[in-house]
């Protein structure tokens, strides 16, 4: 009986496959898009953890220096007072125009760092003493070959796999000497097996702080807020995909109703039906699943090189630019596939499973859906009310996030019923009958479209929301880079002699120079870069102040105040009149905080001779020149020929900026990429539900045909409606993307990256978007208008034939 | 409605009946006429009839037999592949896909068994959405009809909540709101129970005998048929 019955039901599928080639492809487009997100995600964070094992990042306890680096003799007391400690030199080191980070460790004190232990391992095996012995060796990821191949200041190069891009490992002595740093230390790390007997720290070194790995700033926890932005996105993708699946299953259900009447009525039972229906859908979701992982993996692979570049440009997070396929990613897919067609279809099934024995295969009452309606209306209402009462008592990243899933299900949900009652208003305006009858019939098929027009309205919304987000940042972006970059050259010198020697030279053919000097402190929030800066008209005409004291620049050139960057701001809660304590001895109170887009890191400004105060001795190499702009080029070819400078080191500030622009575009490749997939993705949706609607459209269509509009204007009006309908979800699409974007530069944005933006507005791109959005309608509603346009009027006849 | 609609109505109604009794015009001419399904299954063989202005013929005959597709090759609904058929003077085979949605319009009205009313208009609309499409409404004559159909209780009323019986009213409402020149019925009592069905007749009847229309109507019944002024049968295709 059981395998009469699957051939039954199977039947369906047999008869209609454009449904469900639909309903594969829902599948398919939900799971492919959610999983492209979480394999960015997966390798990202495996990314990460490599990193972290390999370079022992977040494993065992760290001893810093709060004001700045420490000296070499504090690591010989330590060691000689019985502790089991490693000391770390690293920076950043510019090769070839990249900025790589150079980590020295000391390999005597810890020979047994993993990357290290690892790359002996290799087929490139070296001797360890190579390490330790001049001209030492650089360890670096195969990614790294090709920039450090020929460079002769170099040691020899080992490459290994067991270290993650962007990073040049090698023995302390080899990194004090690149960096230019002898006898400093950045930090100390803990080593396991420490003897009992030892000296308590606060006697050998008060002034080191021991800090957990628990409360170190690693990559992963810097990230996640990003990772968690790409998988809202995903799983707003992944809810749009649902929608088809809905659609299709309903209609399928609703088509099949005869036959499980009939299969009921010969002693097949509701219960066995339901089973069998179930693992129908388990099957045909784990296909469509499969079909999305293919999708999902081949996108993901594609869009994994710019999210790696782009959080190797906002957090300096390790992220290789490869996908490599994991078990996990695969039966989680899968999972979440079967998870969705069950989640999208158990509406339709518990409906089929409540049908009485005698109830007929039914044509859809329309008017019995106002009370659906209403209900459908409330319980969205109840949704965006309670997103917007828990952001408002909760606050914080996940109320955020709250607020949105309120919002954006509560607003699909509230659709239908904003939809038809702007169509009865538009209905009682309409005076000829054949616009009062498109009217009257686009509310009647709006059940059948809904499902649609809810995953277009997401669509667009999301759309909208996100592009007034990155174009407002641009915007933003722009003028805060035409604010910072205000000198029009910059220039590295190679030491600090020749620093001297360019400033000297160049002094009388410039307006100014201004040096850039820092240092790395480190704060309870992680790393604080110290700038010192002088006293210049151009910081306090231009510099990106979002909050200061009346007399900000006054205090801060006096050496009376700190200005901070708006992330340190945000992360530790000080804003004007807090303090800022720079070390155990230097505690200045904050005149002012500003702007510092695409840094993941604090940053605090004080007068350079604060500076040497606070760390005497900061390097004095790079510095901007400031000076008639129409003279910046050949002053630049000026200097590179005078000093024998690459142009690498030689920026000019048009050069910066539109490096930095390039930065920024690529950091939202990423979203742009899922936006336009998942307005894809509602597209589709509009074209299949108006494909499976079609045979249910016939009995209204034909009486009107026969009444005296033939098929051409039929053709035309059935374009007319989608068009219509479409427009209409994008003028209620408008105020919710809109508010999506407010939300996301207000709460995700600041939460995410530290950082708050102003909200433009920007009518042009809507329109352009409202264009697109009646193009994709038109677009989906083509096949069926040409579908009527083509109708033999035998099959129009057969709606009022009596023997149907 | 006001007292003067109902005398206004009157007078029409004789005026239109005098002139039906002075004049017997020869409304539809079918000659010769063959159909063949795809598949090549003839369904019409060479049929030929008219009807005259005024006159009621019913058409009888087996399931099969053709008379739903002679009744829509009359209605300009399909197109036929011999012969002629001429309403009021237009050759039907001349007429391209505009023309005969417009001959539709203006000319004929269609009852069916399914009643086709359209579900998203309420019975208002439904019953002068025709009249309205031909761009002859008049809203005195629908208030006419809607009284002697018995639906003037039901006007804002949709389709759905509607009995048989009443859908089958606005159907014929819907069709006499137009004034066609033809009514082209089938089986218009075929869905409805015994009283439903001599309610729906009488009313049918009498609306094209005042109104001086033609009716052609398919019928499986010989009771029905039997109160027509005209009855042929059609057997195989052919008129026997």
């Amino acid at each position: 009986m059981t395998w009469a019955t699957v051939q039954a039901l199977l039947s369906h599928w047999r008869v209609h496959r454009l449904q469900l080639a639909t309903l594969l492809i829902g599948i398919a487009l939900a799971t492919g898009l959610w999983s492209a997100v979480q394999a960015i995600n997966a390798e990202a964070r495996a990314s990460y953890a490599r990193a972290n094992a390999q370079l022992a990042v977040g494993q065992f306890d760290e001893l810093r220096d709060p004001s700045g680096p420490i000296p070499m003799s504090r690591y010989v007391e330590l060691r000689r007072a019985g502790w089991q400690v490693a000391a770390v030199l690293e920076g950043p080191y510019r090769v070839g125009g990249r900025t790589l980070r150079l980590m020295g460790v000391d390999m005597v004190a810890y020979p047994a760092l993993p990357a290290v232990t690892e790359a002996e391992q290799s087929a490139e095996a070296t001797e360890p003493a190579d390490m330790l012995t001049a001209p030492g060796r650089l360890l670096a990821s195969p990614e790294l070959q090709p920039l450090l191949r020929g460079q002769t200041n170099l040691p020899p190069v080992l490459i290994t796999s067991a270290l993650p891009p962007d990073v040049i490992l090698t023995d302390i002595g080899v990194a004090e000497r690149l960096l230019n740093q002898p006898g400093a230390i950045s930090r100390l790390v803990v080593l396991p097996n420490q003897p009992r007997d030892r000296l308590p720290l606060n006697q050998i070194a008060p002034e080191l702080k021991r800090i957990s790995p628990t409360t170190q700033v690693d990559t992963a926890r810097l990230t996640d807020s990003f990772h968690l932005n790409l998988s809202a996105f995903g799983l707003l993708s992944f809810a749009v995909g649902l929608f088809i699946v809905n659609g299709t299953v309903g209609l399928a259900f609703a088509q099949r109703r005869g036959m499980i009447r009939t299969l009921r009525a010969l002693g097949v039972s509701m219960r066995r039906l339901v089973w069998l229906i179930l693992t129908e859908l388990t099957v045909l979701a784990l296909i469509g699943g499969s079909l999305g992982l293919l999708l999902g993996f081949f996108l993901a692979g594609a869009l994994l090189p710019d999210v790696a570049a782009t959080l190797r440009g906002l957090y300096g997070a390790p992220v290789t630019g490869q996908l490599t396929l994991q078990p996990k990613w695969v039966l989680a897919g899968l999972a979440m596939a079967v998870f969705g067609t069950l989640l999208a279809s158990g509406h339709a099934l518990w409906r089929l499973s409540n049908m009485p024995l005698l109830e007929g295969p039914g044509v859809q009452a329309w008017q019995s859906n106002s009370r659906a309606r209403h209900i459908t209306a409330a319980l969205g209402l109840i949704l965006v009310v309670g997103g917007a009462f828990a952001y408002i008592s909760v606050g914080g990243l996940v109320a955020g996030f709250v607020l949105l899933a309120g919002l954006l299900t509560g607003a699909a949900l509230l659709l239908p019923a904003l939809l038809a009652t702007a169509l009865s208003a538009l209905a009682r305006t309409a005076r000829e009958p054949v616009s009062q009858w498109v009217w009257s019939d686009m509310r009647a098929q709006l059940p059948g479209l809904s499902l649609a027009l809810m995953a277009l309205l997401l669509a667009l919304a999301a759309n909208i929301g996100v592009s007034t987000m990155v174009s407002s940042f641009r915007l933003t972006f722009v003028g805060w880079l035409d604010q910072r970059l205000t000198a029009e050259l910059y220039v590295t010198a190679r030491d600090e002699d020749q620093a001297r020697e360019i400033t000297t030279w160049l002094r009388p053919q410039v307006d100014a120079i201004l040096p850039i000097r820092n240092v790395e402190l480190f704060h309870e929030t992680g790393p604080l870069f110290l700038y010192g800066v002088v006293d210049d008209p151009v910081y306090r005409q231009h510099w990106p102040l979002i909050a200061s004291t009346y007399s900000v620049w006054d205090d801060v050139m006096a050496g009376n105040a700190v200005l901070i960057n708006e992330q340190l701001a945000r992360r530790a809660s000080l804003w004007p009149g807090d303090e800022l304590k720079l070390s155990s001895k230097h505690y200045l109170p904050i005149a002012g905080v500003y702007s510092d887009y695409g840094n993941p890191t604090g940053q605090a400004i004080v007068s350079m001779a604060q500076l040497d105060q606070i760390a005497p001795g900061a390097e004095m190499r790079r510095f901007g020149v400031r000076m008639p702009p129409e003279g910046a080029t050949a002053m630049a070819q000026n200097v590179r020929e005078q000093f024998a400078l690459s142009p690498r080191v030689v920026v000019q500030q048009a050069a910066m900026k539109a490096q930095s622009r390039a930065i920024f575009e690529k950091t939202f490749v990423v979203t742009s990429a899922l936006n336009v997939l998942t307005l894809g993705v509602a597209g589709f949706a509009i074209l299949t539900s108006l494909l499976t609607l079609w045979t249910q459209r016939l009995p209204q269509i034909a009486p009107v045909w026969a009444l005296g509009l033939n098929r051409a204007q039929l053709a035309r009006l059935e374009l007319l409606r989608s068009v219509l309908l479409a427009a209409l979800t994008a003028c209620l699409a408008l105020p919710l993307g809109l508010v999506l974007a407010w939300v996301l530069l207000a709460v995700t944005n600041v939460q995410a990256f530290g950082w708050r933006l102003p909200m433009f507005l920007f009518p042009w791109d809507w329109l352009w978007l409202f264009v697109l959005t009646l193009l994709a309608a038109l677009i989906a509603a083509a096949l069926p208008a040409l579908r009527m346009l083509r109708l033999p009027p035998a099959d129009l006849l057969r709606v009022f034939a009596n023997e149907r | 409605m006001e007292p003067g609609d109902g005398l206004h109505w009157t007078v029409w109604i004789s005026a239109a009946n005098s002139w039906k009794k002075r004049k017997q015009i020869m409304l539809l001419t079918i000659d010769r006429v063959q159909k063949t399904y795809p598949g090549g299954r003839p369904v019409l063989r060479d049929v030929s009839l008219d009807l005259d202005q005024g006159q009621t013929l019913a058409l009888t005959g087996e399931s099969g037999s053709g008379k739903s597709t002679l009744l829509n090759l009359a209605a300009a609904l399909d197109s036929f592949d011999g012969g002629e058929i001429t309403l009021d003077g237009t050759r039907l085979s001349t007429l391209d896909d505009a023309g005969r949605a417009r001959l539709r319009r203006n000319q004929v009205s269609l009852v069916f068994q399914q009643f086709n009313l359209i579900p998203s208009l309420n019975v208002a609309q439904n019953l002068s959405f025709h009249a309205r499409l031909a761009g002859v409404e008049d809203t005195t004559w629908n208030s006419h009809l809607a009284e002697r159909l018995g639906l003037s209780d039901l006007l804002g009323r949709f389709p759905e909540n509607l009995s048989g019986g009443q859908q089958q009213r606005v159907a014929i409402g819907r069709a006499m709101a137009a004034r066609p020149n033809l009514l082209l019925a089938d089986e218009p009592t075929g869905n409805l129970d015994e009283t439903a069905s001599e309610t729906v007749l009488d009313l049918m009847l009498s609306l094209v005998a005042d109104t001086g229309a033609a009716l052609l109507l398919v019928t499986h019944s010989q009771k029905i048929a039997g109160r027509l002024d005209r009855q042929v049968k059609l057997s195989g295709g052919r008129i026997q």
